[in-house]
């Protein structure tokens, strides 16, 4: 990284010469390298997905050092990144749903919610005493008062978006390219895209779960263990973890999928000799 | 050291600073202003009608006869005050202004709901220290029209219709027996007039003129009747 080395990555409250601040730079980089999060926005809800990589054989995997938290009754977040950052970015945007709900007596609308996350990571970029955080937040939230739902990501830098699709961490770039191919933007439907039906959470979990797949290589990459929520029409629009059942059967799917695909990259291979 | 009765120095109870007053005005502090008042809300098909009369007094002495004793909280939300008018207008101020910031930060229309819970967090969390029972009505895209009357102790109940203040409960009956179940406007403001009218004809400290005002999508819709053209009073008798 240019310059990196010459003073100016001391401090978030540094710039450097060129207008860059190299501690939030870092921050990104660390969640660079920490296992893909997903989030889908479906037709009837939002599916959150994690790779969390199993860092010991040991490990209780399936209740330890969760990656998808309920924030609220009707928000949940996914983070990936430092956990124990993250952690911190979940105790805030708890705090923040009861504050609302308890001041206004309605719940926390989803674009609120991602600005308050978003407004206490960006504090953090501010000062020369604090550190940014290391950690990326999905943020899936249903509005009761607008019957919507929808979802956001909050960046280390304090920046959000609302997006059809997002996916943060290692596997990231090639997982958006993914999920651009599935049908979850109504704007492209009106294009070219005919009246094919934006996708329900069902196969929305099906898709997440066969991204995550296609970009893990059992050979280089560690073990790990796909932890998914969903917040959707069928859980009354409730923020609950996707049945375990549900995630083995989509797993299943993938892998299968996956497996002939390439067996008919393979045919094209021999048909070419 | 320990305390006892006897330690508890004796207080004649003609020696208080409401001394003399009736058990109308006795909870008013020497000089206070009262809206002793005849208040009410009806929830309609597609918004709410507002009422209140006018009359603002200190005592026996009518401070202002033509007062507005209801405000505005929002575009489409508004209220009937009651019980002390420094009370209310602060509170009202208050929750003005919090309805103000918050739809500036969520980009839309506060709901009904949340300005009543407002106000009601600020009557409950300070009663010790107001006399007041509002009622809130307006208009929002999620609920359509709604009332919600926040009487004296802070509690915030949803209801059909509300009535407040002293005159209302000389009403109580008429207002049962003539409400109905999703009446239209003009039905809604008629029974507001006639059972403002009934309330003030009988409290003394309610009267003046009526003031109405109606909430919609459209917009809000004030109105008011002179004290000499009521549907039931001195004119009429």
């Amino acid at each position: 990284m240019a310059s990196s080395g010459s003073g100016y990555d001391l401090s978030s409250s540094t710039f450097s010469p060129d207008g860059r601040i190299f501690q939030i730079e870092y921050a990104s980089k660390a969640v660079e390298n920490a296992g893909t999060a997903l989030g889908l926005r479906c037709r009837d809800g939002i599916v959150l997905a994690v790779e969390k990589p199993l860092q010991h054989k040991m490990l209780v995997s399936k209740t330890t050092g969760r990656r998808i938290h309920t924030v609220d009754e009707h928000a949940g977040v996914a983070i990936t990144g430092f956990v124990s950052d993250g952690r911190q970015i979940v105790g805030r945007a708890r705090d923040e749903a009861s504050n609302y709900f308890e001041t206004y007596g309605t719940k926390i609308p989803a674009e609120v919610l991602a600005n308050r996350i978003s407004a206490y990571v960006h504090y953090f970029t501010l000062h020369g005493a604090l550190r940014p955080f290391g950690a990326t937040t999905l943020v899936a939230a249903y509005d009761p008062a607008t019957k919507e739902h929808s979802l956001h990501m909050v960046e280390p830098s304090g920046v959000s978006y609302e997006y059809y699709g997002c996916a943060a961490g290692r596997g990231r770039q090639p997982a958006r390219t993914e999920m651009e191919k599935l049908s979850i933007n109504p704007k492209h439907q009106q294009g070219g895209g005919g009246d094919m039906e934006l996708i329900d959470v069902q196969e929305g979990v099906k898709q997440l779960a066969k991204i995550v797949y296609t970009l893990y290589d059992a050979s280089k990459d560690k073990p790990f263990e796909l932890e998914m929520s969903w917040l959707c029409e069928a859980t009354e629009w409730k923020h609950v973890g996707v049945p375990r059942e549900f995630i083995s059967a989509a797993t299943e799917w993938a892998k299968k999928e996956i497996e002939e695909a390439e067996e008919e990259d393979d045919d094209d291979e021999e048909m070419e000799e | 050291m320990s305390y006892n009765a006897a330690m508890i120095p004796r207080q004649n109870p003609l020696d208080d600073a409401y001394a003399g007053k009736s058990a109308e005005t006795r909870h008013l502090k020497p000089g206070e202003l009262s809206t002793g008042t005849t208040i009410m809300a009806i929830s309609f098909s597609s918004g709410v009608v507002l009422c209140a009369d006018s009359r603002v007094s200190t005592g026996s002495y009518v401070a202002n006869r033509a007062s507005d004793k209801i405000s505005q909280l929002h575009d489409h939300i508004w209220c009937c005050r009651s019980g002390s008018a420094a009370d209310t207008q602060a509170l009202t101020d208050y929750v003005r202004h919090y309805l103000a910031q918050l739809a500036v930060e969520t980009g839309r229309p506060p709901e009904v709901k949340v300005a009543a819970h407002l106000m009601r967090r600020l009557c409950y969390e300070n009663k010790d220290h107001l006399m007041a029972g509002v009622i809130v009505g307006g208009w929002d895209p999620v609920s359509g029209g709604s009332v919600y009357n926040i009487p004296l102790g802070g509690a915030c109940i949803s209801m059909p219709f509300a009535i407040g203040g002293s005159g209302s409960t000389y009403i109580y009956g008429l207002v049962d027996s003539e409400f109905k179940e999703n009446m239209t406007r003009d039905e809604a403001l008629a029974l507001c007039k006639k059972a403002v009218s009934h309330a003030m004809a009988r409290d003394g400290s309610s009267g003046g003129i009526i003031r109405t005002c109606v909430v919609t999508e459209e917009g809000n819709v004030k109105g008011y009747i002179s004290g000499n053209t009521l549907p039931y009073g001195p004119a009429g008798w």
